[in-house]
């Protein structure tokens, strides 16, 4: 079932990449939409088995890489954590394959599009289903090359390719953490099997590296490390620039690779880690304050972005911050929750932004937008769902999670734990107006657009807006369903209720499928007596085990009553010391904490409508008095100038010095030109004395015989 | 198989096809035409006895096999004793795949004296292959310094406009080297009284010597790398030499400096190997850096893609003078796969070279509508150059940082920044010449790859992406070998120092993972 679960994208990838001209686009939609749509299916199997039955378990495939005493195998490791994540990844990606036929329908390269989302979707499916960090890292890198790829899709565009180079180079640069971090590991563990790391952590946790004279930490030198990496991947501050350039790849990929899943990487990599971060407080600290900046900047900026992509993107970024955030305190469980839950909404909106774009005839400014709700009424309804879900108003899925991870930063009681949770409150309550005044300004006011696109706004086809609703549906009832699985709660009763009735479903079906199976064997070969005789046996082994595995079960029942509590959910997946277990703590944190933020949502989708909406004059004349705040922040805190002139500009000229001043002006001038000169030079010279003068030679000769006759004379000290 | 001598088959056969060569005689053209014909067999059957003797190749073995030995220069104690162990029985391999595809890519682009190339580059395969089978350290030299002919010629004749120039600049740099070696050669005859390589790696040299001698050895093998500074030859000798030359010169003769150090270096001298290895760190580091940083700003492709394989070479020293299994697994798995695709990268050079007739990266853009086959090719090959994990690129370059962070961390954390340029330099190169609008009629209207094209890049991609998912195809039948070589290492000079560590428990002993060994939580 794993094997369904990862390799079906895989499979459809390989087939329309070397076949796509004998398939055709159908063929290569048909294949691709199919296959992970199979593989969905097969990871909602894995769901129940892992997490409902609580079976994890690592297949090893082929052995990888086997050098002295480094050895890694290709393996699928499919646990609580790696089961969710495979959940969310081929549900998401199934929407967003379909979406995208309909998205598509007018690029003529829909079969290498399909490909690559494909092809994207593996990688991330074996990033998560990793059991060693290289294999991880394959994950990783495979991820960024799908997501290179897909920016840079519309090739012809200068800005396009631009981008895709940035979102490659910059992630590389966090993926030197990451490398950096692998070697570390092996040279703390001796190995870089998830397994042995985990298990051997804790007596880790005094050991330091000496570097230089100076003694480090090694967990947290390594957590650091492994961190940078997840900075890159997850567009924290600092390395986040390439996330809003990557919007100028194609809707579908926004929302499935820099929303939903690829930028999640990072969450995912740190909640993986959670054994090794949980003894390294320091880094904790740092993920913590990265993340509370993050969110508080990326929210920022979003507020004052006119592209409806960007806005989105920006969300993103802010979001992942919660994410960190609340895995800086030691919320995993939290930060998961968050993950998914913003899967959902987030790729919901960016599905509806692009079914905006389409409607719009490619406008993406929401200057050139306004009054068209009426025009596109079910993506206007979706976007709603998709908002409200991100300001996290109840019941929809933001906010179970959001809360949950802001509380949890509260209960963590420490100075940067204080800080992020401001930070986040602050930062929901920008959520909440950035979100309303891209639907305001998008939707409603006076139409901007010219006359022309306006009349041919039209609403989209249903094979997007199906997918939009699929999401819709995971925006809406994620949060409450999940909700106790994930981070636990202080009410169970309905739970349990629940649980009950889902084990008694299953031993039921599972009774049944025992039957069937035996029948099967029965009517199989009846005429040769021997194999009767085997045949029996093989039916009493059977009918055996599966009255064992119902006892097994009925025994286990108990046990599974509680699948829905959050110590049974995550199992050994995620590791939390008993006293920073935030996320318990959090269940019981006082009322303001609870509410501050619903507050600040509502506060913040009241702004914008004062804002957009009474007094359509506000804006200006806020941008006008708090001009260079404005400035600031429109230009994105000034980042992209800054590394240009930090580090772009400088490589560049010290590659121009290194070529010129280095190879050319030293070592060649120096060594074979210089060489090859000196001995022309002293050729040269020397050829003077050819000159075929006779008295020359004879004075040549005449001064040579005297300097010998003089050194013999002189060395010996007394003449002849 | 014991008697039948396969390596000296293997080397002296493509004499037969030079020897027929100059049999051929009528009109130019069918001289010309017959000519690569013969050179494109007889290279291709000398493949086939290099797959033969991978198969029968022992990979749990150590030693050296398909041995002849027999007696050469008999009053000096000089033998002709040939062999390979899983060290050079890759390159060997290396050597006699790519010679084929470099006689293939000549087909058409070289018109002038079809003859005399086709018989230059069988002479270069024969000596190529000497120099990885040689156990003699007298015969190595010979076939070492061997290659450096036809090399000369083939820039120095069929090269570019500054053909000379360069063609001179390659033979002085790798003379002034060899000298050196020679040298060396002759003082480690007197001292232990044989050329005989597996006799030298038993019989210890005292320390003193050893650093003499490791330092003449090095300037002969790190001209070959070639190592920062001694690098600038590669980038002239690159440009101005036809594809095919760029291809066996980037794919096998970079290798033969890495091979030396294997060979000579670290087992005859390892106290004195030790000793520079951190200088020899520094300099790997500075090679990676400097040389992507010039790679960066390129504007010639040929340049570019020499550029970056000084970077890449940079990796293989690092890893090889870790002197640990995993650092020279990784060192030599780095050179067959640069060997592969850097080989296959010049050939793409190559490719749009015989269209446009210049190197000149701007001249390109926008090329992806017209060649999509070619774009994927280049793709697949740009990533292996990138390093990305499921190319053959990847391996090598991991291990080789992996052994680095185990000696110096702050070395493996310099080495690593080249991961970054690396990917800057070539994705850049890869927009310009693929993607973007086409602003050059001429370049946008270039046909796709012909199906010879295709035969020539298809098995090269192909290797790299099944190296990069299977690397232990090569590394099973190399381990044994390394093992060896890193024992010689230690007893020669105890254990390399390592990274200290402190507060860590008794590290506990790695545990071998089977394939069935599936485990429940």
């Amino acid at each position: 079932m794993e094997l369904v679960a990862v390799f079906t994208p895989f499979i459809a990838f390989l087939v329309v990449g070397l076949f796509g001209r004998s398939i055709g686009d159908r063929g290569a939609q048909f294949i691709t939409c199919a296959g992970v749509i199979l593989a969905a299916l097969a990871s909602v199997v894995l769901f129940d088995e892992v997490i409902l039955k609580h079976q994890a378990y690592t297949t090893l495939l082929a052995p990888w890489v086997v050098a002295g005493n480094f050895s890694v195998n290709w393996a699928l490791r499919i646990d609580q954590l790696s089961v969710v994540m495979m959940c969310v990844i081929n549900i998401v990606s199934a929407c967003v394959h379909v979406y995208s036929i309909g998205y598509m329908s007018h690029d003529p390269a829909k079969r290498r599009f399909m490909a690559y989302l494909s092809l994207f979707t593996f990688a991330m499916l074996m990033l998560v289903s990793a059991d060693n960090l290289l294999q991880l890292f394959f994950g990783w890198e495979g991820v960024g090359l799908a997501s290179y790829l897909l920016i840079g899709f519309w090739n012809h565009k200068p800005s396009a390719n631009a981008a895709a180079i940035k979102a490659f180079v910059v992630n590389r640069v966090g993926d030197f953490g990451l490398a950096l971090g692998t070697m570390g590991v092996f040279l703390l563990f001796g190995t870089i099997g998830f397994d042995a790391i985990f298990e051997q952590a804790p007596t880790y946790k005094d050991a330091y590296f000496t570097i230089l004279g100076h003694d480090f930490h090694a967990l947290t030198v390594i957590c650091l490390l492994l961190f940078m990496g997840a900075v890159g991947k997850s567009a924290q501050l600092g390395l986040h620039t390439w996330l809003p350039d990557a919007m100028e790849g194609p809707t579908p990929v926004s929302a499935l690779i820099h929303a939903a899943t690829m930028v999640t990487a990072g969450v995912f990599l740190v909640a993986r880690f959670s054994p090794v971060f949980e003894y390294a407080p320091t880094a904790l600290m740092v993920v913590t304050v990265f993340g509370g900046l993050t969110a508080f900047v990326a929210a920022t900026i979003g507020m004052t972005q006119f592209d409806i992509k960007r806005v989105i993107a920006y969300s993103t970024m802010s979001q992942l911050g919660y994410m960190f955030f609340a895995l800086g305190v030691s919320a995993y469980g939290a930060a998961m929750f968050h993950l998914v839950t913003h899967a959902f909404f987030k790729a919901l909106l960016f599905l509806g932004a692009g079914s905006v774009i389409h409607a719009m005839s490619d406008e993406q400014d929401m200057r050139n937008m306004g009054g068209i709700f009426k025009k596109i009424p079910t993506t206007y309804a979706l976007m709603w769902i998709g908002s409200l879900a991100l300001a996290g108003i109840p019941p929809f899925a933001g906010y179970f999670s959001k809360d949950i991870v802001l509380e949890a930063a509260w209960a963590d009681h420490s100075w940067f734990g204080n800080m992020a949770f401001w930070l986040g409150i602050a930062a929901a309550f920008m959520t909440a107006f950035y979100t309303w005044r891209m639907l305001l300004m998008t939707f409603h006011g006076t139409p901007r657009a010219s006359k022309k696109v306006m009349d041919h706004v039209h609403e989209s086809p249903p094979v997007m807006l199906v997918p939009l609703a699929v999401l819709a549906l995971g925006a809406v009832f994620a949060g409450w369903g999940l909700h106790s699985g994930f981070v636990g709660s202080a009410h169970h009763g309905g739970v349990e209720e629940h649980g009950v009735e889902a084990v008694h479903h299953e031993m039921s079906e599972d009774h049944a499928s025992g039957e069937r199976g035996v029948g099967g064997h029965d009517t199989g070969d009846q005429s040769v007596t021997k194999q009767i005789a085997q045949n029996i046996e093989v039916i009493e082994h059977g009918i055996k085990a599966a009255e064992n595995q119902i006892i097994v079960e009925a025994e286990e029942a108990s046990y599974e009553v509680e699948a829905w509590a959050k110590e049974n959910f995550w199992q050994k997946a995620l590791y939390v010391l008993p006293e920073n277990d935030t996320v318990e703590q959090a269940h019981s944190a006082p009322f303001w904490v609870k509410k501050l933020p619903l507050l600040m949502g509502v506060l913040g989708i009241a702004l914008a409508y004062i804002a957009y909406m009474l007094l359509p004059a506000l804006p200006g004349a806020v941008t006008r008095v708090f001009r260079p705040i404005h400035t600031l922040l429109f230009n994105k805190w000034f980042f992209d100038e800054l590394y240009d002139a930090l580090f772009v500009k400088p490589l560049l000229d010290m590659g121009t010095i290194f070529a010129e001043k280095g190879d050319r002006g030293t070592v060649d001038r120096f060594g074979p030109d210089g060489g090859a000169a000196l001995s022309q030079k002293i050729a040269r010279g020397l050829s003077r004395f050819q000159s075929g003068y006779v008295y020359q030679y004879a004075f040549t000769m005449m001064i040579a015989l005297i300097g010998i006759v003089s050194w013999f004379v002189f060395r010996n000290g007394q003449g002849f | 198989m014991v008697e039948f001598p396969l390596l000296s088959v293997m080397t002296f056969w493509p004499f037969i096809g030079i020897a027929l060569i100059l049999f051929i005689r009528g009109e130019p053209e069918v001289v010309a035409q017959n000519s690569k014909h013969v050179a494109l067999y007889t290279s291709l059957f000398t493949m086939a006895f290099g797959l033969f003797m991978m198969a029968n190749f022992d990979g749990s073995s150590a030693e050296f096999q398909f041995v002849e030995q027999s007696g050469w220069l008999k009053p000096l104690g000089i033998n002709y004793h040939m062999g390979v162990d899983g060290i050079s029985m890759f390159f060997v391999l290396l050597s006699v795949f790519l010679t084929p595809i470099c006689i293939l890519s000549a087909w058409d682009a070289i018109k002038t004296r079809v003859r005399e190339f086709m018989i230059a580059f069988l002479l270069l395969e024969s000596f190529m292959v000497g120099t990885f089978c040689a156990l003699d350290s007298v015969l190595f030299y010979v076939f070492f310094e061997g290659v450096l002919i036809p090399m000369f010629l083939i820039i120095g004749v069929w090269g570019g406009p500054r053909r000379v120039y360069s063609a001179y600049k390659f033979f002085l740099y790798t003379l002034l080297g060899s000298v050196l070696m020679l040298l060396a050669l002759l003082a480690l005859y007197v001292q232990t009284g044989t050329t005989d390589i597996p006799l030298l790696m038993e019989r210890v040299v005292p320390a003193g010597m050893q650093y003499w001698l490791f330092l003449a050895f090095f300037a002969s093998f790190a001209v070959k790398m070639p190592m920062w500074p001694v690098h600038t030859w590669l980038p002239d000798a690159h440009v101005e030499a036809p594809t095919a030359g760029s291809v066996i010169l980037a794919g096998v003769l970079l290798k033969m400096g890495g091979y030396g150090f294997l060979r000579f270096s670290l087992p005859m001298f390892p106290e004195a190997s030790l000793h520079f290895a951190p200088v020899i760190y520094w300099l790997s580091v500075i090679a990676i850096i400097y040389t992507s940083l010039i790679a960066l700003v390129q504007t010639d492709m040929k340049k570019l893609i020499a550029y970056s394989s000084v970077a890449h070479m940079g990796f293989v020293t690092l890893g090889i003078f870790t002197a640990t299994a995993e650092g020279i697994q990784g060192g030599i798995f780095q050179m067959l796969s640069h060997g592969l695709i850097s080989g296959a990268l010049f050939l793409c050079v190559g490719v749009l070279y015989d269209r446009l007739h210049t190197r000149e990266i701007a001249r390109y853009g926008g090329i992806v509508k017209n060649m999509p086959k070619y774009a994927t090719i280049l793709m697949i090959l740009t990533l292996g150059s990138v390093g990305l994990p499921g190319t053959s690129g990847f391996v090598g370059e991991f291990l080789s940082l992996l052994s680095a962070f185990q000696v110096d961390v702050i070395v493996a954390a310099f080495a690593t920044t080249g991961v970054i340029l690396g990917a800057a330099y070539m994705l850049r190169l890869y927009r310009a010449i693929i993607f973007g609008p086409a602003e050059n009629e001429d370049a946008a209207a270039m046909p796709d790859i012909s199906m010879r094209e295709y035969a020539l890049l298809v098995p090269l991609v192909a290797l790299v992406l099944w190296l990069g998912v299977f690397p232990s195809a090569v590394m099973d039948k190399t381990a044994a070998s390394v093992d060896k070589l890193v024992a010689q290492v230690e007893a020669g000079a105890g254990h390399p120092p390592a990274v200290s560590l402190k507060g860590r428990p008794e590290k506990p002993s790695p545990q071998p993972v089977s394939l069935d060994d599936v485990h429940f939580d």
